[in-house]
C-alpha cells in the first residue's frame, strides 16, 4: 500500500486553500508593478497636458483619448505618426523577410551541396554572429553614405539583414530532413531548386513563422540605427522619433501626444507576441540555442 | 554534420549563398575592416588626410580617463542590469510554477514588457522620474527624497538599469519557467515525503538543476547589456550626467558621431570586436555544453 495518497503527495508540493490564494496575490503583485510603467503611459496619453505638469497626475484614465491619438497620428510634432509607423512597418518586414529568404538560400546551399569554397563561405557567415552594428557604426555608416542609401528603406534594412543565427537555424533544421527525401527527388529526375520549393520550403514553415516573430520584434525595435542614416524626419521610425518629439532646451514636453506615441509604438510588437505566443517562444528557445 | 545525398553542380550553390555572402562582405567584412583600419591612423582637423600612427589611438584610449571610467560603467551596468532582471524572474517563475490552473493567463501578461523596444521602455521610466512631471519622483519628494537624475549619477545609474532590466524579466521568466516546468515533479514529490520544505527544496533541488539555465541566461543578459541597452541610455541620461552612464558601446556613439573622433572611435570598434569575441566565445565553449550535474 502506498505510503500517501496521490491527493496527499500533491498537497505538500502544489498549493491549496488560503496559501493558493497568497500565491495568486504575489503573482497579481508582481504583474502590477511590472505593467504599471505601461498603464502610466497609456493614463498619460488620454489626459490634458495641464493635469500632467501639475503632479501628482491622475492615476485612471481622463477623456482625452480621441483627441491625443488624432493629433498624435495625424499631426504629430514633427511629423504625423502614421507616416513614423509605416516606415517602422517597412523596416521591421523588410529586415524579417529579408533574412528569411536570405538564409533559407544559403543554408540549402550549404547543406545540400559540395561546392569550392564553401567551409570558407561557412565560416564568414559564422564571423558575423560577432559583429553586432552597435560595435561598427561608423564604418558602417559610411558604406551606407557611399551607396547613397541614408533616408532610403534600403539604408535601413540592409545592414541588419545579414545573420548568421538564422542561417544556423535553418541548416540545424535541413541536417534533420530524411535523406530519402532528397535522393527520391533525385531519382525522379527533379531539379535541386524544385526540391527547395516542393519540399524543404513546405517542411521549414513552422521555423520559419516562429523565427518571423522574432526577427519583426527585433527590426521594430531598432533604435541606434534608424538613429543615424534617418536625418529626414520623412523616414524616421516610431521606435526613434519618439526621442525626436522632446523639444531641446526648456520648452515643456507635449507629454499625452509622446505617450500616445509610446503607446502606439508598441501596440504592433505586442500584438505579434501575444497572438502567437507559442510561436515566439519556440522561435526564442531556438534561436538562442 | 554532412548529408549523405547532396545534388550536383557548383555554380547554382554559390549563386544561392551569393546574397549572404555579399552582404556579409559589404556591410560587416568591409565596415569591421576600415575599423581597424582607420584606428591605426589619425585624421587631420580638416579630415583631407590622415596621418599613421600605429597603437597611438590604443595608447591614447586606455590613457584616457574618461575611457577607462567607461569600462568600469559597463561593468557595473551589466551586473546590475543582470541581477536586477534574473531575480525578480527567477522569484515570479518560481510563483508562477506552483500554481496548477492560471499560470498561462500570468504569463501572457508578463510577455508584454518583452515586447517594448528598449528605446520606449526608457521613455516610459524617464516620464515616471521626470524631475518636473514624473509621477514616482513627485511621490518620493514628498517622502523628503529629492529625486534629480540628471545631477545624481547614481541616481541616473539606478534609472537606467531599472528601465533596462524591465523588458528583460519577461525574457529571464519564459525561460526560467520553461525550466521549472521541465524539472521531474518525481523529484520533487521525493524531496516532499522525506519531509523537506518548500524552501529548502528549492535551494538544495530545484536551484541546482537550474543551473544550466541560469548560466545561459547570466551569458545573455550580459551581451544584451552591453549592446541592446543603447536605446535605453540614450532617451534617458544621454550618458551623463559627466559621463557616470556612458557605457562603451555609447562612447564609440558619442566620441564617433557627436565627437567627430575618428580615430579614436575606431579604435574602440576594435576594442569592441575583441569584447564581443570573447563573449562569443564564452557562450559557445560553455553555453553549447551547458553546466551539467
Amino acid at each position: 500500500m502506498a505510503l500517501f495518497k496521490r491527493e496527499e503527495l500533491h498537497g505538500m508540493v502544489e498549493k491549496r486553500g488560503a496559501s493558493l490564494w497568497l500565491t495568486h496575490v504575489v503573482m497579481i503583485l508582481g504583474v502590477l508593478v511590472i505593467f504599471f510603467p505601461i498603464w502610466l503611459a497609456f493614463v498619460a496619453s488620454t489626459v490634458t497636458q495641464p493635469e500632467i505638469v501639475k503632479p501628482p497626475m491622475p492615476l485612471w484614465p481622463g477623456d482625452q483619448f480621441v483627441e491625443n491619438y488624432s493629433k498624435a497620428l495625424f499631426s504629430g510634432v514633427n511629423v504625423p505618426v502614421t507616416t513614423m509607423l509605416f516606415n517602422s512597418l517597412v523596416m521591421a518586414i523588410g529586415i524579417a523577410v529579408g533574412k528569411i529568404a536570405i538564409s533559407l538560400l544559403s543554408a540549402f546551399a550549404i547543406v545540400y551541396f559540395k561546392f569550392p569554397g564553401k567551409m570558407l563561405f561557412f565560416w564568414m557567415i559564422f564571423l558575423t554572429l560577432m559583429l553586432p552594428v552597435e560595435v561598427r557604426i561608423v564604418p558602417t555608416y559610411e558604406v551606407v553614405a557611399g551607396f547613397g542609401m541614408l533616408n532610403s528603406y534600403g539604408g535601413l534594412i540592409m545592414p541588419l539583414i545579414a545573420s548568421a543565427t538564422a542561417t544556423f537555424l535553418f541548416r540545424q533544421f535541413f541536417l534533420t530532413i530524411p535523406d530519402e527525401l532528397a535522393e527520391a527527388a533525385r531519382v525522379d529526375g527533379a531539379s535541386p531548386m524544385r526540391f527547395f520549393w516542393d519540399i524543404v520550403v513546405p517542411m521549414s514553415r513552422t521555423n520559419v513563422a516562429a523565427l518571423f516573430v522574432i526577427l519583426f520584434i527585433y527590426g521594430w525595435n531598432q533604435y541606434l540605427w534608424p538613429l543615424l542614416i534617418t536625418t529626414d524626419p520623412e523616414m524616421n521610425t516610431i521606435v526613434m522619433g519618439i526621442k525626436q518629439m522632446f523639444p531641446s532646451g526648456d520648452d515643456v514636453a507635449d507629454w499625452p501626444v509622446i505617450m500616445a506615441t509610446s503607446i502606439l509604438a508598441m501596440i504592433p510588437p505586442v500584438i505579434v507576441v501575444v497572438s502567437m505566443q507559442r510561436l515566439f517562444i519556440r522561435g526564442l528557445v531556438d534561436s538562442e540555442k | 554534420m554532412e548529408k549523405r545525398v547532396t545534388f550536383r553542380g557548383w555554380w547554382l550553390p554559390l549563386l544561392l549563398i551569393a546574397p549572404q555572402v555579399l552582404i556579409s562582405a559589404v556591410f560587416f567584412f568591409y565596415p569591421a575592416g576600415q575599423a581597424i583600419y582607420q584606428s591605426l591612423f589619425i585624421p587631420d582637423p580638416f579630415g583631407l588626410s590622415s596621418r599613421f600612427v600605429g597603437l597611438g589611438n590604443f595608447e591614447f584610449l586606455f590613457g584616457d580617463k574618461f575611457y577607462r571610467a567607461a569600462f568600469g560603467t559597463t561593468a557595473l551596468f551589466s551586473i546590475l542590469v543582470t541581477l536586477c532582471s534574473m531575480i525578480p524572474a527567477l522569484f515570479l517563475a518560481v510563483i508562477a510554477d506552483r500554481l496548477i490552473k492560471g499560470s498561462g493567463v500570468y504569463r501572457t501578461m508578463l510577455i508584454w514588457p518583452y515586447a517594448v523596444a528598449p528605446a520606449v521602455a526608457g521613455v516610459l521610466w524617464l516620464f515616471m522620474f521626470n524631475t518636473r512631471v514624473g509621477v514616482v519622483s513627485w511621490y518620493l519628494g514628498n517622502f523628503g527624497y529629492d529625486w534629480n537624475h540628471v545631477l545624481n549619477g547614481g541616481e541616473a545609474m539606478g534609472i537606467v538599469v531599472v528601465a533596462s532590466a524591465w523588458g528583460r524579466i519577461s525574457y529571464n521568466f519564459l525561460f526560467f519557467f520553461a525550466a521549472l516546468q521541465a524539472v521531474p515533479r518525481s523529484v520533487i514529490e521525493a524531496a516532499a515525503i522525506d519531509g523537506a520544505r518548500f524552501w529548502r527544496r528549492f535551494w538544495t533541488i530545484v536551484l541546482p538543476l537550474l543551473s544550466p539555465t541560469t548560466f545561459f541566461l547570466l551569458v545573455v543578459n550580459i551581451v544584451y547589456s552591453f549592446f541592446e541597452t543603447f536605446g535605453v541610455i540614450h532617451t534617458i541620461t544621454a550618458g551623463g550626467p559627466q559621463q557616470s552612464t556612458t557605457i562603451l558601446v555609447y562612447k564609440v556613439f558619442a566620441d564617433g558621431f557627436v565627437g567627430q573622433d575618428l580615430g579614436s572611435s575606431s579604435a574602440q570598434s576594435v576594442v569592441l570586436l575583441v569584447v564581443v569575441g570573447l563573449l562569443t566565445i564564452i557562450q559557445f565553449k560553455f553555453v553549447e555544453k551547458r553546466v551539467h550535474y
